[in-house]
């Protein structure tokens, strides 16, 4: 990856080179390197005329041939300077109407829920959604579509079982409602921690990733784009509070819609408005099908003789990248549970005036991520049929890059500047993607340690207006920064899991305590305890024993086995002389990870997994259901079941909502 | 701030409450279990009757990529039908309710 990364640095040219060029400089390039190992290890098959090579090949191609993408600065930075400057007039604004701690939180329960579903949505579509999903369609087709169902249906739940309850019960934040019929300073403690620990993890995961994608995009140093990120979020959640946070999340979901709307119908015109035609064009692409036959996954399927012959057909058939169904029904789980129990999500339903409000929110956000996940299945099939998923790889290996890609080179084919336009909007739209979500992160924590822990638990919830906006803004700028110092210093850190760590937190942790308080007359204090702190201990300790850790023995297996292959090739004289200085670069250099990492362990000092799934959430989640339903039972609590009668009907009817937001 | 007190247990055994309570318990969890069961025959299917993902449909589109589409729709529609239902019922019940507590 690093490779890559400093690759892009080095190749800052071409800026205004379309992409029709760049094809053409690519083809030659791709083809000596490709052919080598198609020619490398013949598989015996039963469809012997298919030539086939190793997965490992693949990514070696790929750092080899250093992709070329890069935005033009002379349109990407006035169009930066035009969103930030827009922003800015938001903070300006909002800034002057945020005075009491309401304003802060809620925005005073003045955002309309039409306001509040595009901001929802603009919450919740990171960057990773975006980019990470349209790669992963244009790499591995199908796949990558089923993938983001998930994150639609989770609405559902969010529909049906809290959006309305907790406006009406709730106030500023989950400890509020948590701690309605309980002992409020241990519940809140401990909610706040688990809100502040999600929040954590999501944001080192997004500012990673912003770093990440402006060094590749701008070229810019990783800790500039960091602190560069950073600011701007403190910024908009100091000044603005929730006001601010709300339109950057709406200006950015208005955005991220044009910019996916405009893609979409330039990958339609192209299969002449044909959705048939659009398919057809997908299943008899040349590309794809030879991308598809070097698939590990096919090649296991030609060896077990299940392959289909029709590789191009096969791109839009499930098991090219999911292979395992119990880690999908587990992500599944998380998502569903887990999207329910997002600190920063349950957050925005405090912001609107009722329970209809919440409810309409809920509905267009809906709207929103539906079809924005719609739309980017058409980037990401569109990207593999106009770039080749072979292109695609080279940029960048998880293909992340794809949509931007696919920007470049359709505005390109209109003309050169329309490409660079096209290409900045969406690096534009990628950076407010990211300020707005890493914003809606920092203002949940924020409010978990100003409202619960300083206001209500140290202050016993005697502090006046004044005090409480300026303990939430001290909170924010501190959270603010903390997570700018755990960006850059995860700069070289595994994150992949933390994504999927949050939401497995959220849904094991979260989720349970918060219907169980909703809806269960015999819950109590005992019981929202156990079962955030078994839930979020279970899933937070299950993703340190499971696959998504870094395995130094693992690591070196694989490097060993690259470097086996190449000498195997290099024996059998198959390595071209051009290409054999490269090859022996190689083999030394994973020789040099191999030695690096043999003898390694993982954080936890293990040579393997314990705990074979990517997602804890099937079996951490039902932990902290029954961690929080037995604990409610050991511990009954009368006090707390004499007041299940008071939040229940609240939490139906909206009755005392007066109340409950004055007091 | 002058508040009124409610007293939560009799609304609580209020017959117009329970009838709320009783419709939205049904609704919510019923539509919420089949939405979940709809969405995890997804991955199942996927998984264990890939000949069944593998059927064209319509020209190249196969059964596999009609039903991840229908997802998108029937997430929609349990929304919609909630908030006709939730507008129509619920909002009236929970206004009736609320005025005969606040007299």
């Amino acid at each position: 990856m690093k490779k890559i990364f400093v690759a892009m640095l080095i190749t800052l040219s071409l800026g205004t080179l379309c992409f029709a060029e760049e094809t053409k400089k690519d083809a030659p390039g791709a083809a000596p390197a490709a052919s080598a190992p198609v020619a490398g290890q013949p598989v015996a098959t039963n469809a012997p005329a298919v030539a086939v090579t190793t997965p490992a090949a693949v990514p070696a191609k790929a750092i080899e041939d250093k992709g070329k993408l890069k935005a033009n600065p002379k349109v990407t930075i006035p169009i930066f300077l035009i969103i930030v400057g827009a922003t800015m007039c938001v903070v300006v604004w909002s800034a002057k109407q945020t005075k009491s701690a309401s304003d802060f939180y809620t925005a005073g329960g003045g955002i309309t829920g039409t306001q509040n579903g595009w901001a929802i949505a603009g919450d919740y579509m990171s960057a990773a959604s975006f980019l990470g999903i349209s790669g992963m369609i244009s790499l591995y087709g199908y796949d990558g579509f089923m993938y983001s169902v998930g994150w639609l249906v989770a609405y559902i739940t969010v529909l049906l079982i809290v959006a309305e309850p907790c406006r009406n019960a709730g106030k500023y934040t989950l400890g509020d409602i948590l701690s309605f019929r309980t002992n409020p300073k241990p519940v809140r403690a401990v909610a706040a921690i688990s809100v502040v620990s999600v929040s954590t993890f999501y944001l080192t995961a997004q500012m990673v990733g912003a770093g990440k994608l402006m060094q590749l995009l701008l070229g810019i140093d990783y800790k500039i784009a960091i602190i560069g990120v950073g600011i701007l979020m403190v910024g908009y959640v100091v000044f603005g509070g929730m006001t601010a946070t709300t339109w950057v999340q709406i200006i950015k979901a208005g955005l991220l819609m044009t910019g996916a709307f405009v893609l979409s119908v330039l990958v339609m015109l192209k299969s002449g408005m044909n959705p048939l035609q659009f398919f057809r064009d997908i299943a008899t692409n040349e590309r794809i099908i030879d991308h598809v036959k070097l698939l590990p996954i096919y090649l296991k399927e030609v060896d077990a003789g299940t392959a289909t012959a029709d590789a191009g057909q096969r791109f839009l058939e499930p098991g090219l990248f999911l292979t395992n169904p119990l880690d999908q029904i587990s992500l599944g789980m998380a998502l569903v549970l887990g999207t329910a129990g997002m600190p920063h999500i349950l957050m925005r339903f405090f912001t609107v005036p009722t329970a209809q409000a919440a409810r309409k929110s809920v509905i267009v956000a809906m709207f929103i991520i539906g079809s924005f996940y719609i739309l980017t299945t058409l980037l990401g099939f569109g990207a593999a049929i106009n770039l080749s998923p072979q292109n695609i790889i080279k940029v960048d290996a998880g293909g992340n890059m794809a949509a931007m890609m696919l920007a470049k080179t359709l505005g390109g084919d209109i003309s050169p500047f329309i490409g660079d336009l096209l290409l900045a909007f969406l690096c534009a739209v990628a950076f407010a993607t990211i300020l707005a979500v890493v914003s809606g992160l920092v203002l949940a924590a924020s409010a978990a340690i100003a409202h619960d822990i300083y206001v209500n638990v140290i202050k016993d919830g005697h502090a006046d207006q004044h005090e409480q906006v300026l303990a939430a803004r001290i909170t924010s700028l501190v959270v603010g920064v903390v997570g700018i110092i755990i960006g850059i210093a995860a700069e070289k850190q595994n994150v992949a899991h933390l994504v999927a760590l949050a939401f497995a937190v959220a849904s094991s942790g979260n989720l349970p305590v918060v219907v169980l308080s909703l809806f269960w007359r015999k819950f109590n204090t005992a019981g929202v305890i156990s079962g955030l702190v078994v839930g979020t201990i279970a899933s937070i300790g299950l993703v340190m024993i499971s696959p998504n850790m870094t395995y130094p023995n693992k690591v070196a297996d694989d490097a060993k086995k690259a470097y086996t292959k190449l000498e195997k090739d290099i024996a059998e004289g198959k390595i071209k002389p051009e290409a054999m200085e490269k090859t022996m670069k190689t083999i030394d250099d994973k020789k040099a990870v191999e030695t690096k990492n043999r003898g390694g362990k993982s954080m936890l000092g293990l040579d393997k997994p314990l705990f074979t799934l990517k997602n804890p959430g099937i079996v951490s989640i039902p932990l902290g259901f029954m961690a929080a339903i037995f604990g409610a039972l050991l511990f009954p609590s009368k006090r707390s079941e004499e007041m299940f009668d008071e939040l229940y009907v609240r939490q139906n009817t909206g009755i005392g909502m007066a109340k409950a937001i004055d007091h | 701030m002058a508040e009124k007190q409610y007293n939560w247990a009799a609304i609580a055994k209020n017959p117009k409450f329970i009838e709320l309570h009783h419709k939205k318990s049904a609704f919510l969890f019923g539509w919420w279990i089949f939405s979940s069961v709809y969405y995890f025959l997804l991955p199942i299917g996927a998984a264990y009757a890939p000949g069944l993902f593998k059927i064209k449909i319509i020209s190249n589109i196969n059964f596999g990529y009609l039903f991840a589409l229908s997802q998108f729709f029937v997430s929609w529609g349990i929304a919609m039908y909630y908030a006709h239902v939730a507008n129509k019922d619920f909002d009236r019940l929970t206004r009736e309710l609320v005025e005969e507590v606040s007299k």
